[in-house]
């Protein structure tokens, strides 16, 4: 059988990293000059170190730190989202963002740059990152239409709950070690708004991205054949962290909407003590005292409330969507393989072509066409021999893109093991502080 | 419990009630210190221990269910000499407390006396049931019939009641005492009287206000009690809700490594608050009940303001009577006619009456006048009478509401501070195991 051998060197556009420097996880982009940068890092189970020391102040040497505990004090690059503001065109009303970025980076070229971004903006470098590493973890976005029973409208919370979460989605690219080199990350902060759109239009048009998604569908039809344990281990844990995330979403959800008819009733309660009061002479004073108490653990539970939907409910929500980006993310990884196999059966079949002692067909053909047999036989062996040589080095190739996809996911699944824990680990903790405040507060007023 | 702060007294009333017919329903007795100052209760114990289902046939004949109360009674002496002889006891029905109840209502009207408790759960937050064989409201009503008894026991006037102290003691043949004292032809009038629309020219100011204050308290404390309810109810979905991540940290546990231990232990911690939630509940229903007796209490108030108010009127009739009377007398002896009558009018198109005619209209005028004074100052004794003895007895009846109220308003507080400790303890040991996490 005949394939034809396609670019194997993209699946992505304009930031993969060419075939040959395999082994190296780095995020190279084609505008820059390859030679200028020196990374001699390896990956291995998360744990990353910076091996190359700069030469010179002036070469654009990358320093991306690879050490595991981020400390604000080994933080080399601030990033804050705030300042919406809203912008009407002709066509649209939309809202951006104001992105303020304060870093020592030897590649940027300031220390500070502040740019205006609209969520188009971060799909596109979502979109970006995940291309150039189809199997690194990049953290969710929040969603693009309101999710029902979160938000009502269209309002100021709706808003401030998305530059929030817009605001994590930057820190956690420019903490993680390989992201953060990305130079679509790069560009993201520094550019111009006309900057970024020129920028943008650059790389490959939409019919070759069209290209890939047809593979890649076609490879997902397939199906992964001999997936490591590892990984199946890991599919399955996402399954059942995606629906105990997602429980512990509608729970959290529910609770605040008790709290808040709690909130509502107890409002009215208080006042009947009042009323009451103004009957009563020997106990006007007490029954006082009772409304008031009432009044003031209303404003106790309002702040519970509060802090409630902003500490525990944005979270939970960010790791239900960090599911769907794992389940992605291994997707991905099995597309990978399975493209590497479907080559690999490519391959054995052309052997076994090869070696078979004649083609009954093509021999009769080409005796019907005149040819010598003998001749044509060869002909046709060495032809094979072309395509199956072009076969493995296609396959080295891919064998190797799966060794490094599989490598990247493994190092970053750690990475994000431990994020996970300690975000939930936090906001379960604040939670759990914040209530026993609550509940200590509330008993001092009514003493 | 609820009862006057007067001598010091156990009074254990029994009354039981059993929820179900399989079960029986063992209720602890319950003691409470009264203070000694009424005569009944120096002398004996009271108190409603069990409850019980009986059947019977009601009085159409069909088959009905209903639960009968344990009524002890011992002597207060045999305790206090360190022995413990076993009470007297008779079983009584929420009915018989009724007509006990609508007994005393007629023969004491100055009394304000004392409610039952409900007869039907009402006002109820929709977790708490409403059935009237419900376990805890039978339990519940156990308690308000005792306080019931307590209330009346300690009250000067009413303790000595015979009718009440058969109540107590003997079991056959109470109705029929009840009836014979012919205390229902009275309750047939008064409540007739109830009813009836009349005005009175001028009464007690005191009795005015006091008829006012009830019909606030009403409003105020039935508008309390439902949103009470209602805030009750809230809180039990909090609470309950929280039991949800009770069952999904745990299944979740078993699928992390570092975060197992401590979510699953997190995940008790929130089982035990969702479930903490129940009893806290029960006992602010207790709160309620203390609460919904004085709004039960506004009903005798009023009672006692109508009854006032008959009185008055019926002192008021009288009087203008006797000064029509008076009127008619005189307008014989001058010959004058004032006001306007058929036999003025008669007189004059057919003639005046005779002289003896007259004199025979004139001495039974003088006849009627002298049963009208006489009937003017017993009316008058009457409504001084009604109206120094109500009083007094509002007079009780308000310092006991107020200690009462206080009381209540107080452990209604200790109520919300226990609350909020158990709150505290359960979220630091929650945090604590998020801590491991």
């Amino acid at each position: 059988m005949s394939r034809t051998i396609d670019a194997v060197v993209s699946p992505t556009q304009t930031n993969t990293i060419p075939a040959d420097i395999s082994g190296q996880m780095l995020d190279l982009d084609e505008d820059d000059d390859l030679e200028v940068f020196s990374k001699d890092l390896t990956l291995a189970d998360g744990n990353m170190f910076n091996a190359s020391m700069p030469t010179s102040p002036g070469s654009m040497v990358n320093q991306c730190k690879f050490e595991e505990d981020e400390e604000s004090d080994s933080k080399d690059i601030f990033i804050t989202v705030d300042n919406p503001e809203s912008h009407v065109t002709a066509i649209e009303t939309f809202i951006t963002y104001r992105v303020l970025t304060k870093t020592t980076r030897s590649e940027f070229d300031n220390s500070e740059y502040e740019v205006r971004r609209r969520y188009q903006d971060f799909l596109w470098l979502k979109g970006k990152l995940e291309d150039a590493h189809s199997t690194l973890i990049v953290h969710p976005l929040p969603e693009k239409f309101v999710v029902k029973g979160m938000v009502e409208r269209f309002n100021g919370d709706f808003i401030e709950t998305r530059r929030k979460a817009l605001h994590k989605f930057l820190n956690r690219v420019a903490d993680h070690p390989i992201l953060s080199c990305s130079e679509d990350f790069k560009v993201f902060l520094s550019a111009q708004a006309w900057e970024l759109t020129t920028y943008k239009k650059q790389g490959p048009g939409f019919l070759s991205r069209m290209g890939e998604t047809v593979r890649a569908v076609a490879n997902s039809v397939r199906g992964v054949k001999n997936r490591p344990e590892e990984f199946t281990a890991i599919q399955e844990y996402v399954e059942d962290f995606s629906n105990k995330i997602g429980s512990l979403d509608k729970v959290t959800q529910r609770i605040v909407k008790e709290q808040k008819e709690y909130l509502e009733e107890l409002k009215e309660y208080g006042p009947t003590y009042t009323l009451w009061s103004g009957s009563e002479e020997e106990l006007a004073e007490q029954l006082k005292g009772v409304a008031g108490c009432i009044e003031r653990c209303c404003k106790e539970t309002e702040e519970q409330v509060g802090h409630l939907s902003d500490t525990l409910v944005p979270v939970l929500h960010e790791y239900v969507l960090c599911a769907e980006t794992l389940k992605a993310v291994l997707r991905r990884r099995d597309n990978i393989q399975a493209e590497f196999e479907a080559k690999n059966e490519a391959l054995a079949t052309k052997k076994v072509d090869r070696d078979a002692e004649s083609s009954d067909l093509g021999f009769v053909w080409g005796s019907l066409l005149g040819k010598n047999p003998e001749e044509a036989r060869h002909q046709r062996q060495e032809r094979l021999d072309g395509e199956i040589e072009e076969l493995k080095e296609e396959i080295d190739k891919l064998e190797d893109r799966v060794e490094w996809a599989n490598n990247a996911l493994k190092g970053d699944w750690g990475r994000w093991q431990r994020s996970m824990r300690g975000d939930l680990k936090s906001a379960f903790l604040s939670t759990a502080e914040k209530n026993v405040d609550y509940y200590e507060k509330v008993r001092y007023k009514i003493l | 419990m609820m009862a006057d702060s007067g001598p010091e007294e156990i009074a254990v009333i029994g009354n039981t009630d059993l929820t179900s017919a399989e079960l029986e329903n063992n209720i602890k007795n319950t003691m409470v210190e009264i203070e000694k100052w009424t005569s009944l209760l120096r002398k004996m114990e009271i108190s409603v221990g069990e409850a019980e289902k009986r059947t019977g046939k009601n009085t159409v004949n069909m088959q009905e269910i209903y639960t009968v109360y344990l009524i002890e009674t011992r002597p207060v002496d045999a305790v206090t000499e360190g022995i413990i002889p076993a009470p007297d006891s008779l079983w009584r029905r929420y009915s018989e407390f009724e007509l006990l109840r609508n007994y005393l209502l007629v023969t004491y009207p100055f009394v304000v006396v004392a409610p039952l408790p409900e007869k039907r759960a009402e006002i109820v937050w929709h977790k708490l049931s409403a059935d009237n064989m419900d376990p805890d409201f039978v339990e519940r009503r156990r308690v308000g019939l005792e306080n019931f008894l307590l209330r009346l026991a300690s009250h000067p006037v009413l303790c000595n009641d015979k009718i009440f102290y058969i109540f107590l003691t003997e079991e056959k043949g109470w109705k029929e005492m009840v009836y014979e004292t012919g205390f229902q032809a009275k309750a047939d009038s008064r409540l007739k009287a109830m009813n009836a629309a009349f005005r009175v020219k001028n009464p007690d100011k005191r009795f005015t206000e006091l008829k006012h204050y009830s019909d606030e308290l009403q409003t105020v404390v039935s508008q309390l009690l439902r949103v009470r309810a209602r805030v009750a109810d809230r809180l039990y979905g909090v609470y309950k809700v929280h039991g949800n991540y009770g069952r999904v940290f745990s299944e979740w546990s078993a699928i992390e490594k570092e975060m197992g231990d401590g979510l699953q232990s997190a995940g008790h911690h929130m089982d035990a608050y969702a479930a903490s939630v129940d009893d806290i509940l029960e006992e602010e229903e207790h709160y309620a009940d203390q609460l919904k007796e004085y709004l039960f209490y506004t009903e005798a108030l009023r009672a006692v303001c109508r009854k006032h108010e008959l009185t008055q009127f019926e002192l008021e009739m009288a009087a203008q009577d006797l000064a029509s009377k008076k009127q008619q007398k005189e307008e014989l002896v001058t010959g004058t006619v004032r006001t306007f009558s058929l036999k003025g009018m008669t007189s004059k198109l057919f003639g005046q009456e005779t002289a003896e005619q007259r004199e025979a209209k004139l001495q039974v005028l003088e006849q009627q006048i002298e049963e009208g004074e006489e009937a003017v100052k017993e009316k008058n004794t009457e409504s001084d009478e009604f109206v120094k003895t109500a009083w007094l007895d509002i007079e009780h009846f308000k310092d006991q509401k107020d200690r009462d109220l206080k009381e209540a308003l107080i452990s209604y507080a200790i109520m919300q501070i226990s609350r909020c400790k158990k709150g505290i303890q359960m979220w630091t040991n929650a945090k604590e195991c998020f801590n491991k996490m």
